[in-house]
């Protein structure tokens, strides 16, 4: 057992601290209070390869693995946890399902696009009536010819509207199973522009302000037959297994967001004084930092085994699961507490914590809920 | 084209510079970077190979653990990384560098040679021009602009009140200045070919036409005599006086440190 | 051939446009005190074409010898003509101690003559005196007298070195600018002057200067400022800024910022100071409303003088200040200034 890194995701931390420093940081302020979504840092990150970390270089992607790519969007998430789930959610939401249950003509028509950034990919499951329970679908997809005919709508979708290819679950049809009514469910990949395809109402958000949230409505709306990903009927496990991968993404923006507060809690609190000593130097200050490091330090080794198990397993559902859970408290827990020690000011916004704060709930929703992520991991103990 | 770089490894000393507790520098704890400077003579090379298809060489010197700068130009988009390492070559001053570094280049084809105008641990700026002594080429020091024209560079040489736009024929040395561009960042892509690729080691015995009298720290015609850990300055003193006499007051203080 | 054949202190009389640089003078103000200790006479080496007019100021600044080298290939500064000059005069005249301004062309020229002439060389110099070496006597070992013992900042300043020279000649060294002291100009003084040319036949390392362009843009760098005028919120306003531009233009310095100032959008990052903005090593840094956050000292804290000037005396920038003035800076500042403009030239 091996807890060093290696020199090469070594280096790769320092690169993705330098660009987070550079070019994310000086943003981060703006990007939450404009809720605009940062398209030239996108851009900086397509040409500096971000946006294709795990890909097969024969994709044109960087060739790398789970691990750097999870680095990356901790290092990210650091100093701007909208940034972060931008890159989450299209590598693991889009390009991974493209990559695993693509035939090769969808791998190579759509990889090298999205591993370059020249096009931006998200991820369409969520309804109003239906979250993680795939069941409750409504969008259906009739096949008419040679082409799947969409309609419905999907609900919270990141990069939604800014994304270029959607992969979309929607329902093709009831099977029997058991004696049991079930709707089959299938994926499919959904290019921008396609005629019945539109954005509803962009979502006003408590966090992640300059992350994109959209609906998106299909009306009528025909992709072609082959745009089908994966087999017809296997959509629910598609889904399911690309949220696993996505869960790692999420678990690692929210390891992010937890290490940023801490280390701006920790340079705080050796400069504010009160009471003729710096806050730092009394011992419920330097207890409070114990436990958030402590626990920082915990969740990074579980969302670390978590991308290991991405590259190493077929399943690592509970590994993802595990990590998403625990990050996702910790970043909720440590960002408080980082408010909490910066007394007055971690409530204005002028300091960082207060919106790492906001952006931090989100990680206990988003791709599933950590009463979901429970429910995987009790499920598995008890199957 | 071929254009050798000479990068070195040095300590941040930018922003990070960590104290130990008496004051003196926690060498350390600093982190090593490749010299900024040299990092926008690499970048300046890097977009030369963009724009001539130029074919670029990373050279260094030190410690085998600066193997990792040679990855890090590498993974920016160098071809090729050569590390020269020996314990003889150490305690070398900018001479006995210069002359290391040259009996390397003398190895290697050349038709450009950029260095970083001075590294920030030494901030010396001597040893591209002599490097470029050594081996008998031109040297354009302080290159705020670089541009091909032939077999020439034309490049503008910044001086303290104006520039000079200079044009010498290859092979020339160039010194960069880190205003000279922007540095690329390297791609996670580029750091796992670069780790995964060879990287050309050298001792004392590959280098060429170098005596050893002229190696190392006994080849080094400069010895420290003393050397100290400039201790941290604390507070000096404080004043509170109405305004006419604190503008007397800065006054005085002005003459006595002779600024004015 | 002995080391003791060297002999003199000379230095490099830098000209731009055929008129002596201030580094000049500087140099020959600390070149006599050498010699006075070494018991020998300075020699300036002035090199250009159609300078020998300039040999007087030089006498009048303490040379006691100019060493003229006129040459047409010697019109504006370029590495090899230059070098060419100032190596055959080493080789001429053999001095044992050869000073040159660690400026654009010194250190340019310097790195370039110590290797044609196979000496060290020690750059950016800030104290020179002669001295033993080594310091103290090492049983077993001979100990030189008389050496030139050179002492530079390195490691970004956080250290520093005393460097002899012991076994090359002349013992070469680059000098920073506005660190020594010119002697007072003594008017009508004569000086040796001798002129040598070792001829000039171009080769493959005469660069063309194809333009010259003078006074570069007018976007400064805060990193190159050797005066530095630094304010924080306190100045109040954009507008108030005025007061610390023209106090840092009688001194010919810059104006730069705490990230508060930036962060308010009343300045530019580029002359922000600080671990996210800048870090400056200025001669002297004037430190104006800025209360010292430590993120802000990381930057400046290198300065060689700090002068903060602040109305709260709990303030940390009096923490590092080397002169700190409890005050207010609307009254101090535009004094400040005007009693300057008496002084500065």
């Amino acid at each position: 057992m091996d807890f060093a890194l290696s020199k090469k995701h070594e280096m790769a931390r320092t690169l993705f601290k330098e660009f987070a420093e550079n070019e994310v940081k000086p943003l981060a302020q703006d990007v939450d209070e404009t809720e605009q979504f940062p398209k030239e840092t996108v851009q900086k990150m397509a040409e500096n390869g971000f946006l294709g970390i795990p890909i097969p270089k024969e994709y044109g992607g960087q060739g790398c693995d789970p691990l750097t790519y999870v680095m990356c969007v901790e290092e990210l998430s650091k100093v701007c946890g909208t940034t972060g789930v931008i890159v989450s959610a299209h590598t693991s939401l889009c390009c991974d399902p493209i990559q695993t249950y693509g035939t090769e003509e969808q791998k190579k028509k759509y990889l090298p696009d999205l591993a370059s950034g020249k096009k931006l990919g998200a991820f369409g499951l969520t309804e109003p009536g239906a979250g993680t329970d795939a069941q409750g679908q409504q969008t259906k997809a009739v096949l008419d010819g040679n082409e799947w005919v969409l309609n419905g709508s999907k609900c919270f979708i990141t990069n939604g509207k800014e994304a270029d290819v959607y992969i979309v679950i929607a329902v093709t049809g009831i099977i029997e199973k058991r004696g049991r009514k079930l709707k089959e469910i299938s994926a499919f990949i959904v290019d921008k522009g396609t005629p019945g395809f539109s954005f509803g109402t962009k979502e006003k958000k408590m966090g992640i302000r300059g992350s994109s949230t959209y609906e998106l409505i299909f009306e009528d709306c025909r992709i072609p037959k082959e745009n089908l990903l994966g087999k017809q009927g296997k959509g629910f496990g598609i889904a399911m297994h690309t949220l696993d991968g996505g869960r790692i993404g999420i678990a690692s923006q929210a390891l992010g967001l937890a290490e940023g507060a801490l280390e701006a809690t920790i340079e705080y609190v050796k400069e504010r004084k009160q009471f003729g000593r710096t806050i730092g130097q009394f011992q419920n200050t330097q207890f409070q930092l114990a436990d958030m490091a402590t626990k920082v330090e915990a969740a990074k080794l579980l969302v670390y085994k978590a991308a290991m198990a991405k590259a190493t397993q077929k399943v690592y559902s509970v590994e993802a699961a595990m990590a998403k859970l625990y990050a996702a408290e910790v970043a909720m827990e440590v960002t408080t507490k980082a408010v909490q020690l910066h007394g007055g000011y971690g409530y204005i916004r002028e300091y960082d914590v207060e919106r790492m704060m906001r952006d931090a709930k989100i990680t206990e929703i988003y791709e599933g809920t950590s009463e979901v992520q429970r429910m995987v991991i009790s499920g598995n103990l008890l199957k | 084209m071929k254009i050798v770089v000479c990068v070195k490894q040095v300590p941040d000393t930018k922003g990070g510079v960590k104290f130990n507790p008496d004051g003196t520098l926690d060498r350390g704890a600093m982190l090593t970077i490749m010299n900024p400077d040299d990092k926008a003579g690499l970048e300046a090379a890097l977009k030369l190979k963009d724009e001539y298809d130029a074919e670029v060489t990373v050279l260094t010197m030190g410690l085998p653990k600066a193997d990792e700068v040679l990855r890090e130009a590498m993974a920016m988009g160098a071809d090729k990384g050569v590390l020269v390492t020996d314990r003889v070559l150490g305690g070398a001053d900018t001479w006995a560098t210069s002359t290391t570094l040259a009996g390397a280049i003398r190895n290697l084809d050349y038709d450009l040679i950029i260095t970083g105008r001075q590294a920030i641990d030494g901030d010396t700026a001597q040893v591209g021009p002599q490097i470029s002594e050594h081996l008998d080429i031109p040297v354009i020091s302080y290159a705020q602009d670089i541009k091909i024209d032939g077999d020439n560079v034309v490049v503008e040489r910044q001086y303290e009140d104006r520039y000079h736009v200079v044009k010498a024929k290859m092979p020339c040395l160039i010194t960069a200045l880190s205003e000279l561009n922007e540095p690329r960042y390297m791609t996670p892509g580029g750091i796992f070919d670069a780790y995964d690729a060879e990287v050309t080691v050298w001792g004392r015995k590959d280098l060429k036409d170098v005596d050893d009298a002229n190696i190392g720290l006994a080849g080094s015609p400069t010895k420290i005599a003393k050397a100290s850990d400039k201790v941290r300055k604390g507070a000096g003193e404080k004043v509170t006086l109405d305004p006419e006499e604190s503008v007397a007051y800065i006054m005085d203080k002005l003459k006595e440190k002779h600024v004015i | 051939m002995g080391l003791e054949e060297y002999k003199g202190v000379y230095v490099f009389a830098q000209q731009v446009d055929n008129e002596l640089s201030g580094i000049a003078f500087e140099l020959l103000g600390k070149a006599k005190d050498l010699a006075k200790d070494l018991d020998t006479d300075v020699t300036a080496v002035l090199i250009g074409s159609e300078v020998k007019d300039l040999a007087d100021e030089l006498a009048a600044y303490g040379a006691d010898k100019v060493i003229v080298v006129d040459d047409p290939e010697l019109k504006e500064y370029r590495t090899e003509p230059y070098t060419h000059a100032l190596a055959s005069v080493i080789n001429e005249y053999k001095p044992e101690i050869m000073l040159v301004g660690a400026t654009a062309i010194g250190r340019d020229l310097g790195p370039r003559v110590s290797a044609r002439v196979a000496t060290g060389l020690t750059a950016d110099c800030t104290v020179l005196e002669i001295g033993d070496f080594p310091l103290v006597a090492i049983p077993g070992k001979e100990q030189k007298h008389n050496q030139l013992l050179m002492t530079r900042p390195a490691f970004g300043g956080n250290t520093i070195a005393t460097i002899a020279c012991p076994d090359n000649r002349p013992q070469m060294a680059t000098v920073r600018p506005g660190v020594m002291q010119a002697i007072d100009k003594i008017e009508g003084a004569k000086a040796e002057v001798i002129e040598f040319n070792p001829g000039f036949t171009p080769d493959n390392k005469y660069v063309e200067i194809m333009e010259v362009v003078k006074s570069v843009t007018d976007v400064v760098d805060i990193m190159d400022a050797n005066i530095l005028v630094s304010g924080g919120r306190g100045v109040g306003s954009p507008e108030n800024f005025k007061i610390l531009e023209d106090l840092a233009e009688v001194l010919g310095g810059e104006v730069s910022c705490s990230r508060a100032v930036v962060d308010a959008g009343w300045k530019p990052r580029d002359i922000q100071v600080g671990q996210t903005g800048k870090t400056v090593r200025p001669n002297v840094y004037f430190a104006i409303g800025i209360s010292g956050a430590i993120q802000h000292v990381a930057g400046m804290e290198e300065a060689d003088i700090i002068v903060a000037i602040n109305k709260d005396d709990t303030a940390p920038i009096f923490d590092v200040a080397d002169y700190g003035i409890v005050g207010d800076l609307n009254k101090i500042v535009p004094m400040l200034t005007e009693q300057l403009k008496t002084v500065v030239k």
